[in-house]
């Protein structure tokens, strides 16, 4: 095994053309552990630690450009107003110790459907910006991303560099059911974002399927449904059969399995249960900042 | 005189400071928080070597042929170990019965069964090695169940038994059958009113120790090994290991290294015997150390049971009679399944008065893997359904929970099952009065002025709910646990105690072969030293085999035996000392012989409290030395067809009260508040006590709603080895505990002391699932529960 | 490879290193300092818990290399670190602070009652916080660190602070008062 140490991104993006089979490791939350238990031995080892700007963000007018290696726990502390959604799946990724080491450049390159930070990133909408020494930069969609269990749209000689998360433009949530109240790994996961922007909500569903994924057709139920009866601008309450309808709808575009951690029935079930209380949560805070603003005016 | 007891007469030690009932503070406090203290797996020797265990992929087959030569051929390499290598005709090991082989010969039995053994010179190097050894198995059918177990063609586990329980099971694939039958449980079944069945499932739970299996085995000039372990019992221990590698047992010297927890699991040998074997091969030190993937393979877990009970009463509330059988899981080698066996069915009953009875427990050889101790065996299983049928028949009888069981509570006087009256205070209408009376934790304790602290709500941090389908529930459950090792077994302890003065000061040495899991033992040794020779140093000697054996800290023992022949030997030291003194100083004064002498504050005394000369005059230039074995009252065998006897030298008593939220849509568990009442005859240490208290209180939690070792029913495989998918605990799953604690001596029992270890892991479970079951309105049979038991999507 | 790096405000080399050791692998068994433990080795209990240039984190879970350059505190030099920031850093050593010391070799192990130590770690002595101890090493630096953050901390904070911290002995509750004692003691500045 060789430990390769690029002290800037050039140097890495140069280290990983040149080791197309290096294992990047940033946060090691995921390697180290199958390095420890025997899983897997790399020939390289690319650590990315030393790229300082892995660890930024900025902020720009529509999106946040996120440093693949920015810990959760900033994340969950610093930008929980431009990415609430991201900011609440942050504080359900284990423990505070892996909250300081892990980002979201791990979870996209593992690219297990366990992820906690993907449904957050579907239902925010978001951008994975890739490089490499031969092409350059490119951008991936975020629907794009997850081709299969465990793997992504990366070429092998492609690293991951950020991630642009739309800012949020109304309410986001995120749920995840584990069968302990700490340190958990998901039984299934649910990401809500209400875009009032463009009138429409995003979805996002971790540990039910291959890949993560939306629940698309729920999408455009409650798009159609809430344009239609002019939710948006009046502000009621969404009929308790339509909320049931979207949940029932998230809970159809999973695709479990049976494993240790639950069975595919509970995990349908649980995803129709997150659906139905984040689309309730969110819906709350949307007519409560449509009230505040009301009132302002 | 105890607030809450009977006094206990304790005239010696009762003044000196840092003596009996004191919570004095660790020992080896200081060395744990500086990280100083020196546990099994942090030993190290210049030039040592690293020990790798290579297991079994499958859990059962034949071993067609094992090719070690690729690991040989790697750089580095020092030894590779199989069967073929082992150096004497003792090729098997075991606690009771000896058939776990040192290395699978032929055959392996169960999934992560050690096969063969590499050392070399780094970790890496050795599991790199142990991954070159080619072994060609031959799988064959795997027995998991009773029904596979016992089927007319089953698979025998093991082929050519000749054990002692061999004779009396009905069939090979049983390690041991206890039947207890008192009265007439058919004829009394007949003046039941009420009648309730049910059956109850157990799941496989590990003892989770954090600190890995591990030691150091360092060769000696004199063809023997010196190894530094953690363990439960250096003695039993010394026992197996000394005969494979074909040493006498005085060229195997153990020391006890720190103990990382052990909760019964350390009581079968894990690394022990590979270590010295390679080490006694290379000439070298030899350190194995698990890594918690390995931990799940490398020591037994809990038996899970099948548990099936008939329960009667009349309308006015007084059990009938029991009738019950009990099918414990023993896996492929029997490890305690015996003893397992025994407490299950002895104490299958419960805490309670039921003077007909018909009671059956078995243990099966399954390829499952191998069971054996942990924290309450046989008695946690049984109390798990037990208590779930006490709520049964209360609901059908339309009773409070509570009140049913007060009504059936044994007392002192009560006869067991068994035959054995209770011989001391058995206070379980008591402690579950107590625990009802404590107050409620306050409703909604989640709200807060800026909504719901998801903190405090099932789900935690992973923000499933804000209150959406949150339920309160109450559960109560009480259990009873034997304290000691029973059945006859000849438990006894060894203290070796001096007394002598060290820099102008009076100090005494406590040397023991006790293992200090975590549990407080040194402790509770330097106090009873102070009370007894009335001294205020202490020294505690290291724990080795340089001593006679203290037994094992298993079974709520150490407290009681080993304590009790510590204080036992500091009594003899005593007299000892007081001979000295008459000797040097008796005709000074006329109470040396006519009064009662006591040791406090560094001076003979008389019980008047007149000082009549300092000890460090009287040991000035004689120490005085003691190590003898001290024995608590002996116990018989179980009857095999009735189970009659008096098998159980003591008996432990905890109640809980367990108050849930429960997420009942998504079926997640919040548990609030977990309260316990337990009597512990007299606490040493009150402060320890209230730790293994709630210490046990949170495996009983732990097994109720989340911990479970998976087992594949088609291959016998594990399918979660890891802290990822077992889970414990964490800080946030555990409530408050409060506890009250009850001091009513056992006048048999040193200090009137009761051994306290595992009675609160009986009870809490029950309490637990009771209160899932009072929020729910769910029957849930087995433990643990799931969220999908909770809604419908197992 | 070689990897040089500063362990409790000591350089540190450790040399021969492979390239798939933690920065747990190298403080224990390269560098002599075992007090940080290796309980499950990925990342779920807690028990290796150190400070990586001031931050926590699971010690099993940074690739040796990672750790190059940078500032490791562990158990080991808690005290230490406790004690520098109680007094502000770069003052050099006072002679009262040389006597202190000095004091850690003649701790008294019987009683516990040490003068060397961190406020926390005699907290958790005092509290009955400590059994078999495995965990306790990586509960103190978690610990300390939320105190450090935090100086007053609700119980639902210190219970989420602590949550990546498993121990198997105590059921946490004796934990909670050792780390409300070290708060209370720190605010009234004993």
């Amino acid at each position: 095994m060789d430990f390769l140490r690029p002290a800037s991104w050039e140097e890495a993006l140069a280290a990983k053309a040149e080791h197309p089979t290096a294992v990047p490791i940033a946060g090691g939350t995921d390697v180290m552990v199958e390095i420890n238990f025997d899983h897997r031995r790399p020939e390289y080892l690319l650590d990315l630690n030393r790229v300082g700007e892995l660890h930024e963000w900025e902020a720009g007018e529509d999106t946040v450009r996120l440093g693949a290696s920015v810990p959760y726990t900033a994340i969950m502390e610093r930008l929980r107003a431009e990415l609430p959604g991201l900011a609440l799946a942050a504080h359900t990724v284990a423990s505070p110790q892996i909250r300081n080491r892990g980002g979201v450049g791990g979870n996209l390159g593992t690219a297990s459907p366990a992820g906690d930070a993907h449904p957050a990133l579907l239902a925010a909408g978001a951008e994975v910006e890739v490089a490499s020494a031969a092409r350059g930069t490119r951008m991936i969609p975020i629907d794009a991303f997850y081709t299969g269990v465990k793997r992504n749209a990366l070429q092998p000689d492609e690293l991951i560099r950020a991630v642009h998360i739309a800012k949020a433009d109304g309410p986001q949530q995120y749920s995840k059911v584990g069968t302990r109240n700490a340190m958990v790994i998901a039984v299934c996961a649910f990401g809500l974002a209400l875009h009032p922007a463009t009138r429409t909500v995003r979805t996002g569903i971790g540990s039910a399927a291959p890949t993560p994924v939306r629940a698309t057709a729920a999408e455009e139920f409650l798009n159609a449904a809430l344009e239609e009866g002019g939710f948006w601008d009046n502000g009621k309450i969404i009929t308790p059969s339509a909320v049931k309808r979207f949940a029932d709808l998230c809970a159809a575009a999973c695709n479990p399995i049976d494993d240790v951690r639950g069975t595919a029935g509970y995990r349908r079930h649980a995803i129709g249960v997150l659906a139905r209380r984040t689309l309730t949560w969110t819906w709350e805070s949307y007519r409560d900042a449509r009230r505040t603003t009301e009132g302002a005016a | 005189m105890p607030a809450n007891g009977a006094p206990t007469k304790i005239t010696q030690g009762s003044h000196t400071k840092g003596g009996i009932g004191e919570s004095t503070l660790r020992p080896d406090g200081t060395l744990k928080v500086t990280g100083e203290f020196a546990y099994s797996s942090d030993m190290w020797h210049e030039d040592m070597l690293w020990g790798q265990i290579l297991r079994s992929t499958v859990a059962h087959a034949e071993i067609v042929s094992i090719d070690t030569s690729e690991a040989l051929a790697l750089p580095g390499v020092y030894a590779v170990m199989t069967y073929d290598d082992l150096p004497t005709e003792v090729k098997h090991y075991g606690l009771e019965i000896q058939d776990t082989p040192v290395l699978a010969h032929g055959k392996v039995r169960h999934h992560g069964e050690p096969v063969a053994i590499v050392a070399a010179d780094h970790p890496e190097t050795a599991r790199r090695a142990a991954a070159k050894i080619k072994v060609d198995y031959r799988e064959l059918p795997v027995v998991t169940d009773e029904r596979t177990a016992l089927a007319p063609d089953a698979v025998l586990v093991h082929e050519h038994r000749d054990d002692h329980h061999i004779g009396h099971v009905p069939h090979p694939n049983i390690v041991h059958r206890q039947p207890i039958v008192r009265g007439d449980a058919a004829a009394a079944a007949a003046r039941a009113d009420v009648i309730v069945r049910g059956e109850y499932t157990f799941g496989m739970q590990d003892q989770a120790f954090l600190g890995p299996e591990s030691g150091l085995a360092v060769p000696e000039e004199d063809g023997g090994v010196h190894l530094y372990i953690a363990t439960q019992w250096l003695h039993s221990d010394l026992r197996q290991i000394a005969p494979v590698l074909g040493l006498p047992e005085k060229k195997v010297r153990m020391t006890l290294a720190g103990v990382g927890g052990a909760f019964g699991g350390r009581e079968d040998l894990s690394m022990q015997i590979h270590a010295c074997l390679l080490a006694l091969r290379t000439g070298k030190p030899v350190k194995i150390v698990y890594n918690r993937f390995e931990s799940f393979f490398g020591h037994v877990h809990r038996h899970p049971a099948k548990l099936t009970y008939e329960h009667g009463a009349t309308r006015d509330g007084k059990l009938t009679h029991v009738k019950c059988r009990i099918v414990l899981d023993g896996g492929a080698y029997a490890s305690a399944s015996p003893a397992v066996v025994g407490n299950a069915s002895s104490l299958g009953v419960g805490p309670y008065v039921v003077d007909d009875v018909d009671i059956e427990a078995i243990a099966l050889y399954t390829n499952n893997p191998p069971c054996g101790a942990m924290r309450g065996f046989g008695a946690v299983q049984a109390c798990f359904a037990y208590e779930a049928q006490m709520d049964k028949l209360a609901r059908e009888l339309g009773l409070d929970p509570v009140e049913f069981r007060q009504r059936n509570a044994m007392e002192q006087g009560t006869l067991m099952p068994t035959g054995q009256p209770v011989d001391s205070p058995a206070p379980v209408a008591e402690l579950l009065r107590r625990v009802k009376a404590m107050p409620l934790p306050p409703e909604r304790q989640w709200e807060s002025s800026e909504g719901a602290d998801v903190r405090q709500l099932p789900g935690g941090l992973s923000n499933t709910t804000h209150g959406e389908g949150v339920v309160r529930g109450i559960g109560y459950a009480v259990g009873i646990k034997n304290v000691g090792f029973s059945e006859g077994f000849d438990d006894y302890s060894t203290a070796k105690v001096r007394m002598e003065v060290i820099a102008g000061e009076p100090v005494a040495t406590v040397h023991t072969a006790m293992a200090e899991v975590g549990q407080g033992g040194v402790t509770v040794h330097a106090q009873i030293a102070r009370s007894e020779l009335g001294v205020s140093r202490v020294t505690i000697h290291p724990a080795d085999t340089q001593v006679g054996s203290a037994g094992s800290t298993s079974a709520s023992r150490q407290t009681y035996v080993t304590g009790g022949a510590v204080k036992n030997a500091c009594e003899l030291v005593r007299e000892r000392v007081l001979e000295i003194g008459r000797r040097k100083f008796g005709s000074y004064h006329p109470a040396w012989a006519t009064a009662e002498l006591l040791l406090e504050g560094g001076k003979v005394v008389t019980d008047g409290g007149e000082a009549l000369a300092d000890l460090v005059d009287v040991l000035e230039g004689e120490a005085v030395e003691v190590e003898e074995e001290w024995r608590h009252r002996p116990t018989e065998a179980f009857d095999l067809r009735t189970g009659q006897g008096n098998g159980h030298v003591q008996y432990s008593f905890a109640a809980h009260r367990a108050v849930v939220e429960v997420d009942t849509e998504l079926g997640l568990v919040k548990v609030i508040e977990l309260a316990c009442a337990q009597d512990v005859g007299k606490a040493l240490n009150p402060l320890s006590v209230i730790g293994q208290i709630q210490g046990g209180t949170t495996q009983g939690l732990g097994v109720a709603v989340m911990e479970e070792i998976i087992v594949d029913p088609k291959t016998a495989k594990v399918r979660n080895p890891s802290f990822t998918d077992y889970l414990i605990p964490t800080i946030l799953d555990t409530p408050t505990i409060p506890v009250d604690v009850l001091e009513l001596a056992d006048e048999h029992a040193p200090y009137g002391l009761r051994g306290i270890g595992e009675a609160p892991t009986l009870s809490s479970t029950p309490a637990v699932l009771a209160a899932i079951r009072n929020a729910t309105g769910l029957e849930l049979n087995r433990t643990p529960v799931r969220p999908e038991h909770l809604t419908g999507t197992a | 490879m070689r990897v040089n790096f500063t362990v409790n405000g000591r350089p540190q080399q450790a040399d021969d290193v492979w390239e798939g050791e933690s920065l747990l692998y190298v403080l224990r068994e390269r560098l002599g300092l075992p007090g940080s433990k290796n309980a499950c080795e990925q990342g779920e209990c807690g028990s290796c818990t150190v400070r990586l240039d001031g931050v926590p984190v699971c010690s099993c879970l940074v690739a040796a290399g990672q750790a190059e350059g940078r500032d490791v505190v562990t158990v080991e030099g808690l005290a230490d670190y406790a004690r520098q920031r109680t007094q502000g850093e770069g003052e050099g050593t006072s002679l009262d602070a040389a006597q202190r010391w000095q004091a850690a070799g003649g701790t008294d192990s019987r009683t516990g009652e040490g003068g060397a130590l961190a406020p926390i770690q005699q907290a958790f002595i005092d509290a009955g916080a400590v059994q078999c101890g495995f965990c306790t090493p990586g509960l103190l630096v978690a610990s300390d660190e939320l105190l450090e953050r935090n100086p007053n901390p609700s119980d639902a904070d210190i219970r989420e602070a602590l949550s990546g911290n498993l121990c198997r002995c105590t059921g946490y509750e004796k934990i909670m008062d050792a780390v409300r004692l070290a708060a209370a003691r720190q605010s009234e500045g004993v």
